[in-house]
């Protein structure tokens, strides 16, 4: 069974991230569960969606300590699930911090840097990419989680290959898109 | 049959469609809306679908549709259940003749809902069977038992999942058309069956005990119904726990692959409650941990079943504090308590190092949203003055966060209007506003503006009218002239519906028009009896954004008006401390423009 937490804030593409990810995994034959924050939850808040794959899966939700892999859109919101992973697991990082829209008001901002050297000091397995920079080479901020997909992917934890993600891509995304989807999912890995 | 990866909500509505579903109605809730959608989505054309105007309407639709022996489902969040529930308690003596469900979605936590009631408690007061899903897959199969059952006994039945099912998503196991369920319907025959009297209510009093009796035991015998028998005992006691919904998934996930696991009661069907299974599991158990979320249904049958039978079963949970009161029970809560009964080894993760402090991030109105601009002005124009501001049920209930803090109260939907009327009446010198949005308003402010018109109130109604249902997902309502059927019908219009009611003073803006809104609201806060203002302008989330404006730095003084004033999540500090746009937020609706003393707000480009 792989356990998966992909995390973000709303308007950043995790919950597409995280049906691709089905999909590419029950074409394997895995049995998929998941969930995810939705509703007043939502509004300029945390996404969190919590994946399963495996045969013989329960709940959509597992306790603290499981995660296989913690897909991170956005460094607080990666610390603020790091509970979930298991030792030693995966943190794939996007470094690019988004500011809560509050932060104006209440002075809410933090530091995206004193979060990135948090997660190198801890041990896991840390992947971190600057998501936001490859997105403007790739030319569209649209393809932020094909990058983090691709990184994801590319670090084997999950149970099909990049091609694997590129089929059950091409049958998402409309056709014009999908050339640009695919470079974007195999940037991190040439990057 | 064939595998796909569904939402429960909408593994629900398939289900319903693979039993032979004629008719859906009901009026959205969080975290119940996708199931209609859904169903009018995979609609072939021969199921009618309607968003209803609020529960009671879809609650008495459905009914209808099932006298004439249709198979119907009305779906509601829970609090929706109370506004439908006058219908709902009279049906339960009527009874169907085809089948109907009752969908009505629980929220433990809560998560977006004003209460934790429970749809279970309820099915044990109106008398109505209730199947309570664990899984999606679960889910999948029990709406179809449920039209089953509903069919066979000519009674509606609850179809009660919480959030954690109807929002998860799963692979599951799902039936091909041709393996579709059909049905006769038959149509109405008129018969005094369908008139409700005294004399029925009595006879089919005593019909419902008895049924409810009969299917106590016919449940215990329905497959979802599970008894596993266990091997765990502590200190010469042997163990049990009684589960329903998520929590039950939870529980067998923490006990599997352990040596000894206690014995386990799946309980799918809280009301009528499957009593001889469970007799049988109090008999084989000295003590047993209920989990559940919301009440102790379960809890509460047990306690009563051991004294029923006179057993000396230890029965712990919500009323003896080893089960939390309130909130969801999550993976990892299960998780601990179930190991602490069982005396299992918890393996709590290792504490991580101090974290830097978390950013919040509270929900907030969107960038351009147009209740934003219609509560600026109306807090503008009322600056001086002794006000309340009376809030509703929406997106607009998030006028409450600071620095707007328009919302004074808020208690359920529509209740805004009158609670408007009655601090005047205590307080007359206070100008009273009510906010409501556009659905709201046809859902139940109506009637409220009815009754301040009749009364003779002193009050001022607030339309929030951005022509959708924002907070749940952008349904169509009356007054957008789009039905679930894909119709493009006539508006119901707002203004007139208050004309009709009897309201002279009726003013319709552009709350994007700050000046002129400002000016209206102070003037109509001055008339006197029940006037109404309507703020129009669509909701920014529905509309193409505009071009983001931009702020002369040149000639920017660094008041910090615009954002102190208006909390919009456009407006952020830069690396400098000073306001500025944010051009990927921003859509350009040109309020900010309006507040700056400085008038340095402007066109991108700085024109
Ligand atoms: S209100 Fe105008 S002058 Fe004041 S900080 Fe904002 S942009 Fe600058
Ligand atoms: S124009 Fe001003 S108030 Fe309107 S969305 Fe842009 S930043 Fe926000």
């Amino acid at each position: 069974m792989t356990d998966l937490i992909i995390t973000g804030v709303g308007g950043q593409g995790i919950v597409l991230t995280s049906k691709l990810i089905a999909a590419a995994a029950m074409e394997k034959g895995y049995d998929v569960m998941s969930a995810e924050t939705i509703g007043m939850a939502q509004k300029g808040g945390s996404v969190v969606s919590c994946l399963r794959i495996g045969n013989a899966i329960k709940a959509p939700m597992f306790p603290k300590g499981s995660a296989d892999i913690l897909i991170g859109f956005e460094p607080a919101e990666t610390v603020r699930m790091l509970p979930y992973l298991k030792k030693g697991g995966t943190v794939i990082l996007n470094t690019h911090p988004i500011m809560p829209v509050t932060a104006a008001l209440t002075g809410g901002s933090y530091s995206g840097s004193d979060m990135v050297h948090y997660l190198e000091s801890l041990d896991i397995r840390l992947v971190s990419l600057d998501a936001d920079k490859l997105c403007r080479e790739a030319g569209s901020p649209k393809v932020l989680n094909m990058i983090m997909l691709g990184a994801a992917v590319n670090s084997g934890v999950l149970p099909f290959t990049l091609d694997d993600a590129e089929a059950v891509m091409r049958k998402t995304v409309k056709p014009q898109f999908a050339e640009m989807n695919a470079k974007a999912l195999r940037c991190a890995v040439t990057a | 049959m064939h595998k796909e990866f569904l939402m429960g909500n909408a593994a629900i509505a398939l289900g319903a469609i693979a039993a032979g579903l004629d008719t859906v109605s009901g009026y959205p809730g969080t975290p119940s809306s996708e199931v209609l959608e859904t169903v009018a989505k995979h609609n072939d054309g021969h199921i009618y679908a309607e968003w209803s105007v609020n529960e009671k309407a879809g609650m008495e639709l459905a009914a209808g549709a099932a006298y004439c022996g249709a198979y119907s489902m009305v779906t509601m969040k829970q609090v929706g259940l109370n506004v439908a529930s006058d219908p709902l308690m009279s049906l339960a003596y009527i009874g169907v003749k085809g089948a109907m469900v009752v969908m009505v979605a629980d929220d433990p936590g809560p998560i977006s809902s004003q209460t934790e009631q429970d749809t279970r408690t309820f099915a044990a007061f109106s008398k109505l069977p209730c199947f309570d899903p664990s899984t999606v897959q679960e889910a999948y199969w029990m709406i179809g038992e449920a039209f089953e059952y509903s069919a066979k006994y000519g009674t509606p039945v609850l179809f009660r999942p919480t959030t954690r099912v109807c929002h998860a998503y799963a692979s599951i196991d799902v039936l091909d058309r041709d393996e579709y369920k059909t049905h006769e319907n038959g149509g109405f025959v008129k018969d005094k069956r369908w008139v409700i009297f005294p004399q029925l209510s009595y006879n089919s009093h005593i019909a419902i005990e008895k049924r409810n009796r009969e299917l106590g035991s016919v449940f215990s015998g329905y497959k979802r119904n599970v008894l596993t028998h266990g091997t765990l005992s502590r200190n010469g006691k042997r163990l049990g726990i009684a589960a329903g919904g998520i929590s039950y998934a939870y529980v067998s996930e923490c006990i599997e692959s352990r040596g000894h696991v206690p014995a386990l009661l799946k309980v799918s069907t809280p009301f009528p409650f499957p009593e001889k299974l469970a007799v049988d599991f109090l008999s084989s158990v000295d003590e047993v941990l209920c989990l559940e979320e919301l009440d102790p249904v379960i809890e509460r049958e047990l306690v009563f079943l051991c004294g029923k039978y006179h057993l000396d079963t230890v029965i712990r949970g919500k009323y003896t504090d080893d089960a939390v009161l309130a909130g969801e029970n999550s993976a990892d809560y299960t998780k601990e308590t179930v190991c602490r009964f069982c005396g299992y080894d918890v393996a709590l993760p290792a504490a991580l190092p101090q974290s830097p402090e978390l950013p919040k991030r509270p929900p907030v109105l969107c960038a351009g949203c147009p209740h934003r601009a219609s509560f600026y002005a109306v807090k503008r124009a009322m600056k001086v003055e002794k006000a309340v501001f009376c809030g509703d049920i929406g997106c607009y209930t998030l006028g409450n966060a600071m620095p707007l803090d328009m919302v004074d109260t808020c208690l359920c939907m529509g209740a805004g209007v009158n609670i408007a009327q009655g601090i005047g009446r205590i307080e007359p010198d206070t100008k009273c506003f009510a906010f409501v949005g556009d659905s709201t308003f046809f859902a139940s402010a109506v009637t409220g503006v009815i009754n301040g018109v009749y009364n003779q109130a002193d009050m001022v109604l607030v339309v929030l009218d951005n022509s959708t249902t924002a907070m749940t997902g952008h349904q169509p309502h009356p007054g957008t002239g789009r039905t679930m059927m894909g119709e493009v019908v006539e508006k119901v219009d707002i203004e007139s519906v208050l004309r009709g009611a009897g309201v002279t003073v009726v003013e319709t803006v552009d709350p994007f028009d700050l000046a002129h809104a400002i000016e209206v609201v102070r003037q109509t806060a001055e008339k006197k009896g029940v006037k109404a203002i309507i703020f129009r302008s669509p909701c920014a989330v529905l509309i193409k954004p505009s071009k983001p404006l931009a702020i002369d730095k040149s000639r920017c003084t660094e008041c910090k008006n615009c954002i102190r004033q208006l909390g919009c999540p456009g407006l952020v500090l830069d690396d400098e401390g000073r306001a500025m746009i944010e051009p990927a937020l921003c859509t350009g609706c040109g309020l900010c423009a309006q507040v700056c003393p400085a008038h340095c707000i402007g066109g991108a480009g700085n024109d």
